[in-house]
């Protein structure tokens, strides 16, 4: 039901505990009205709808397909419980009751928290995604409790503005209040750091939340809650309802209780979630969806570096990063000898299981994934372009995909326009600067961009020239909580990170205080 | 070598051991002054000796200076992340949570202010403002500002370098807070002079800022004299910036020696005289305790105290007996004693010049309506002081005592209320009480000062920024408008594609 249970991580030899029940008020409950699990959902939207796109796995060790366990899934009677607990928080014990300062202070005490945990949390987190052990606790969670702290800061500093009107007789100033009560959905590619990017500046500015982690990834969504109640946040102002997307997410999307939707995910869905906003209350809406995005390698550039940063562009976190440098456009002057340093590069990468400490790269995340990367394979080859490294599964266990590069593409094929999320990379020959910043930027996405070149001058024609929300210049994929990340086009609205996610979590109001005007009647 | 103060308390407010280093703090050691002379601490609620600190000299200035140069150019300013300021910031936080008693009953010792105020105000208020910075240590922006195409043009808001801060005796953690925290979060490095009245918690943090981990010459203490070290600071080659609290002559002093010398950047946070207004239509008993509140807090030792307290003629009788009989309730007593709200003024000096403000006071023909003595035979203490029959010209009404005492003086209609409490050369606060919304702001908004308190007094948050106008100083501590003392903005133009012919 919606007891503990207890994981054995056999190559620590480590026991963690994990709620399994939902996150409502501070307590794990049972569903309401379900007795499924999500475990058997699975079993169940299978048999009921064969065809259907929200089929999920359950929460699955990718690198061995066995179970690791069960846990509740909520129904959309429990997104209305979970709401209700949020408005109460937000009208009681948190929102304008509750000071900067004292927000501050609980969020980084949820920080230092995460800190205490991270190996515990890293190894939860490696089980249930796949990725390296090592990469989860230092980046993954690093990240997380800096955000977190970032944030923290920010909690006592959320400022209007006070404007002049007119000295005599008015003032006029302006509020930023918390928008209420968020839901957010976040994703399976990085559970830890997309739940922090979340809750962080929501939190800071005085909203209260209701959580749908990806049923793929619940389990650290729910350690993670644990330490949200140790931290000592009011009952209801965080809350964890793990649910199927096609439940839990469109019930938060269609809610008429709730103020803002917050999504990371798929494009596809991200237009649902703005669709029910827009039917239902005219909830506010941020979306951060996929990318197909551009790495240009120009001639001058330092070939060694650059093809570092091209690897880790694709290959980091197995490919599965919505910023992926998926298409890699390499000058035609050093395009042999690049491709050729690329090639060594990417066969020294190990794909692996995330508790083997050579592992550079874990499983990807589930079946469902790993058969649709290969479909993108069989495409490429069809379409006629040619895997010079990769493209073949492997025999065994464990959904591993290996670095795979494709040549000789076009612009019209399926593995250059769609978003694979997975390591393959496709490479296409440019000849001058004009041309390659037309076809980067001809695709309906724009969250990423990077860009190899010693000459300074191009580096800045080109970075402004480039359609996306965050343009990396001999660099690529690193992100830090200070600069603001979020998609152009078909990519995303709103953005995250920086000061700027805080406007995503307040509303301005205006106030005109009228002290010394008098109206004439009648007018 | 420099030695440690240790002293056991057992008073009914506090019991414990507490020790502080008594040397000067540079490049991460304590050390001892280079004349190896020190200077004496006293006692305010006796007069006695405390201890002997060490006395820092131009010549160990020169050190720091050195010391905090190096720092800046090697492991602090921009050598830093803004992540790691704030790690070590949040640290100190801890810290200072983590010691705020000892700290509490450093501050009642050395200061006369009573260990229960010290603790639930200037301790707390100290700690939310490290931690405060903290959180703004990595959102020190710039901007990117349109020009055209042909250009890309930003700024960039840079540590300003090697800043000295002095401090007055007042408040001495509380101050100490204001200053090291806006700077080092900028990533300044900071040589900081305490008041030699009121060095001990500052010597205290000394320590705890080692512990924390910042770098050694980040942070740096060096005690002594105004006259001496202050004055070296302020003519110091090699400091960019001063900041300096304390009495508005004083601050003329440094500004000139900053003009003099390097042309470094001042701020300054002086006297005042402020302003409380009462209203007939206020909540009088309200206002009442309010006002004494804004000039008996601190021993009326505030730089924002209410000093002058206008009563509008309709409710004036009514106020001063309401005010007197509130006054008299307020017990002055030992610093550790639990019930006391005042304790001894700060010194000998400050003693004797708030008591020739009473007898100037006397002199001058106004009324001793209540108080204007001395409290017993030891220690400094005086009397809540309450003058009633002033004129404006007197002394007691233009000029800063900085003491228990104030003037209550009617007054008969709006504007003229305005005109007398701006009639005066300071600009600090204002307090103005009224229960009618459209009196009270178009009254606070016509008032000269830095901050105005509608229906409140002396309440100060390090979100909120705080300074003067007119005489009372040049800049604004506290809020984010505190970044702007320790940061010097760069331009920045970068041409892509404009052709000179």
């Amino acid at each position: 039901m919606a007891q503990p249970v207890t994981i054995n991580v056999a190559s620590t030899g480590r026991k963690i505990t994990v709620p399994t029940g939902l996150f409502i008020n501070n307590e794990f409950v049972p569903s309401v009205d379900s007795k499924e699990t999500i475990e058997y959902v699975y079993v169940r939207m299978l048999r009921e709808h064969p065809a259907s796109r929200e089929i999920c796995d359950r929460c699955i060790n990718p690198a061995t397909e066995e179970v690791i366990c069960s846990i509740v899934a909520g129904s959309e009677k429990d997104i209305d419980i979970a709401v209700a607990a949020a408005r109460k928080a937000f009208k009681t014990t948190w929102g304008k009751n509750v000071t900067g300062f004292e927000r501050s202070r609980l969020i980084n005490k949820l920080a230092d928290l995460i800190e205490r945990d991270a190996q515990e949390l890293a190894e939860l987190e490696a089980l249930n995604n796949g990725k390296p052990v090592k990469i989860a606790r230092d980046f993954d969670i690093g990240d997380s409790v800096a955000c977190l702290r970032y944030y923290a800061g920010w909690a006592d500093k959320i400022l209007g503005q006070s404007i002049e009107v007119d000295n005599k007789t008015k003032f006029a100033f302006t509020r930023h209040d918390p928008i209420g009560v968020c839901g957010q959905i976040i994703p399976w590619n990085y559970p830890i750091n997309m739940w922090s990017w979340k809750v962080a500046p929501a939190l800071a500015c005085g909203c209260t939340i209701v959580m749908k982690p990806s049923e793929i990834t619940p389990l650290t969504a729910l350690k993670l809650s644990e330490l949200v109640v140790e931290a000592g946040f009011p009952p209801g102002v965080i809350n964890t309802v793990p649910s199927l997307g096609s439940v839990g997410g469109a019930a938060l999307s269609s809610h008429k209780d709730v103020d803002k939707v917050a999504f990371t995910g798929s494009t596809v869905t991200g237009r649902r979630i703005m669709e029910a906003a827009a039917k239902s209350n005219l909830k506010k809406v941020s979306l951060e969806l996929g990318g197909k995005s551009p790495n240009i390698v120009f001639e001058s550039a330092d070939l060694d570096q650059a093809a570092n940063w091209v690897g880790l562009g694709i290959l980091y976190n197995t490919g599965q990063d919505c910023t992926a440098g998926s298409r890699l456009f390499v000058q035609d002057t050093i395009y042999d000898k690049f491709i050729a340093i690329v090639v060594e590069k990417f066969k020294q990468m190990k794909i692996g299981d995330g508790f083997d400490e050579a592992s550079g790269g874990g499983p990807v995340v589930s079946k469902m994934q790993y058969d649709k990367i290969f479909s993108f394979i069989e495409s490429g080859k069809q379409e006629g372009a040619k895997a010079i490294l990769g493209g073949e599964k492997r025999p065994g266990k464990g959904y591993f995909v290996d670095p795979t590069i494709f040549v000789d593409v076009t612009p019209d094929m399926k593995i250059v326009r769609e978003e694979i999320f997975g390591p393959v990379l496709s490479v296409a020959k440019f000849k001058t600067e004009e041309e390659v910043i037309e076809i980067a930027n001809d695709t309906a996405y724009g969250l990423g961009a990077g860009l190899h070149s010693n000459d300074a001058n191009q580096c800045m024609r080109v970075s402004q020239a480039l359609e996306a929300g965050t343009v990396w210049v001999n660099q690529y994929n690193i992100l830090t909580n200070n600069v603001p990340f979020g998609g152009k086009k078909q990519s995303g609205i709103g953005r995250e990170l920086g000061s700027y996610a805080l406007e995503e979590y307040t509303s301005v109001k205006a106030i005109h205080w009228n002290y010394g005007e008098k109206l004439d009647w009648p007018l | 070598m420099p030695e440690t103060f240790v002293k056991q308390f057992d008073t009914p407010a506090f019991k414990g051991e507490v020790s502080c280093p008594l040397g000067l703090y540079i490049n991460g050691k304590f050390v001892d002054g280079s004349n190896n002379t020190t200077i004496d601490v006293i006692n305010p609620s006796n007069g006695k000796l405390i201890t002997k600190i060490s006395e820092g000299t131009p010549k160990d200035l020169d050190l720091a200076v050195e010391a905090a140069q190096k720092a800046f150019d090697t492991t602090w300013g921009l050598h830093t992340t803004g992540v790691q300021r704030s790690r070590l910031l949040n640290k100190l936080g801890d810290l200072m949570d983590k010691h705020a008693d000892n700290l509490a009953a450093l501050e009642a010792l050395d200061n006369g202010k009573t260990f229960s105020w010290a603790r639930k105000t200037d301790i707390d208020h100290s700690i939310r403002c490290i931690r405060y910075y903290a959180g703004w240590a990595d959102k020190i922006h710039g901007q990117t500002i349109e020009t055209s195409e042909a250009k890309l043009t930003y700024t960039r808001h840079e540590p300003i370098g090697v800043v000295a801060q002095i401090i007055p005796w007042n408040f001495p953690l509380q101050m100490m807070a204001w200053k090291i925290g806006p700077a080092l979060a900028t990533g300044c490095t900071v040589i900081l002079k305490p008041s030699e009245f009121t060095p001990l918690t500052a010597l205290y943090m000394a320590k705890l800022v080692d512990e924390a981990g910042f770098p050694p010459g980040t942070f740096n203490l060096v005690n002594g004299y105004g006259a001496s070290v202050g004055q070296a600071m302020a003519d110091h080659h090699g400091i960019e910036k001063i900041a300096f609290t304390g009495s508005t002559l004083v601050g003329r002093k440094i500004m000139e020696s900053a003009a003099k010398s390097n042309l470094k950047k001042v701020t300054l946070e002086l006297g005042g005289k402020s302003p409380s207004i009462v209203f007939d239509d206020a909540d009088l008993q309200q206002a009442v305790q309010w006002a004494a509140f804004g000039i008996y807090y601190n021993h009326g030792q505030c730089c924002c105290a209410g000093s002058r307290i206008f009563v509008h003629e309709k409710i004036y009788d009514e106020f001063l007996t309401r005010f007197t009989d509130y006054v008299k309730t307020l017990k002055v007593g030992d610093p550790f004693d639990p019930d006391a709200f005042q304790g001894p003024q700060v010194s000998q000096q400050q003693y004797d010049r708030i008591m020739g403000y009473i007898e100037s006071g006397k002199k001058e023909g106004a009324t001793v309506h209540y108080g204007g003595e001395r409290i017993g035979e030891e220690g400094y203490y005086i009397r809540p002081t309450i003058f009633t029959e002033t004129k404006p010209h007197m002394k007691i009404v233009q000029e800063e005592i900085f003491g228990p005492v104030c003037v209550v003086v009617k007054f008969k209609d709006d504007d003229d209320i305005v005109a007398q409490a701006n009639d005066t050369i300071y600009g600090l606060a204002a307090s103005v009480y009224s229960q009618n919304v459209t009196r009270a702001l178009s009254t606070a908004h016509k008032i000269r000062a830095g901050t105005v308190w509608v229906n409140t007094a002396n309440m100060l948050y390090p979100q909120v920024p705080f300074g003067g106008y007119k005489q009372s100083g040049i800049g604004r501590e506290l809020g984010s408008y505190a970044l702007e003392n320790y940061t010097a903005v760069k331009s920045v133009q970068v041409n892509l594609h404009l052709s000179l012919s």
